[in-house]
């Protein structure tokens, strides 16, 4: 044979050699692939049906915690006053008042008493209860939460500054009594 | 046999360097896609096996109808009991 010949025949061999060792390679590495991607597709699948129903749930999830929200919404209001409610949600839920009631859309714009300036938030929330909170309790004249001139007012009004923001300018502590210098409403204290 | 020679000398040092440089290409392209896409499988199975749980929504559905009937009714009493708020409070 020839040199030349011979080296052809070399050439291909290793041609054909290269040509299997790495198409070899290639099909077990894509059947890895094409099993990877069947198992994907399942799991895909199966996310596809648990989640299908989800949206639906959810929404109805949703519109009844809604609804329960709006009736204690209306019912807090109904009760308390809307400055009240207000002032009362602030005292729970600081800051939680500037949102208003969803279906109240004046309750944006009403300012909301610091009724928790002067009540702690327990009072507040036994007070808001019903006539047999401690606070209601100390009056002997009955429900004294939801009289107006009795309520939260009547404190801010005997100590309007009650974060001490200003100490200097604190007034001294009321004197009560027939010859105080400030007569308070009888009831009041 | 000159061109003889230059064929077989071409088909040995250029053709198969380039041959073996392609199919060596496509090779390592291959490889590199079977991890990611077996880690895509792995998230995927993660991700079905996390929503095996999301049949008790039915169960928090109606809980949460049952907790809003509830509360209606606990509203309807205290809205019998409770005074209204005064006007202007």
């Amino acid at each position: 044979m020839p040199a030349p010949g011979a080296i052809l025949l070399v050439a291909v061999v290793l041609i054909v050699l290269a040509l299997v060792y790495h198409l070899v390679l290639t099909i077990v590495a894509l059947r890895r692939i094409v099993a990877a991607l069947d198992e994907t597709i399942a799991a895909v699948g199966e996310i596809v049906a648990k989640s299908g129903p989800v949206n639906d749930v959810v929404l109805t999830i949703n519109a009844h915690l809604g609804a329960g929200v709006s009736a204690l919404e209306g019912l807090l209001v109904k009760k308390a006053g809307m400055r009240d409610a207000l002032g009362l949600v602030e005292g729970v839920y600081p800051g939680a008042s500037a949102a208003g009631f969803r279906d109240f859309p004046d309750s944006t714009t009403t300012k909301a008493p610091r009724i928790s300036e002067v009540y702690t938030r327990g009072v507040l929330t036994l007070a808001r209860l019903g006539r047999e909170a401690p606070i209601a309790a100390a009056s002997p004249d009955g429900p004294a939460v939801r009289n107006a001139t009795r309520s939260a007012k009547s404190a801010m009004d005997l100590y309007p500054d009650v974060r001490h923001t200003r100490p200097e300018k604190l007034p001294r502590s009321p004197v009560i009594g027939t010859d105080s210098p400030v007569q308070y409403p009888e009831g009041v204290l | 046999m000159t061109l003889y020679w230059i064929g077989s000398l071409a088909l040995l040092l250029v053709v198969l360097p380039i041959v073996v440089l392609l199919l060596n290409g496509v090779l390592v392209e291959a490889r590199a896609i079977v991890p990611t896409v077996e880690h895509i499988a792995q998230v995927a199975r993660a991700g079905s096996a996390d929503l095996d749980a999301a049949p008790l929504l039915l169960t928090t559905q109606d809980q949460a109808i049952k907790t809003i009937e509830n509360v209606a009714a606990y509203g309807g009493s205290l809205d019998v009991i409770l005074d209204d708020a005064t006007q202007g409070s």
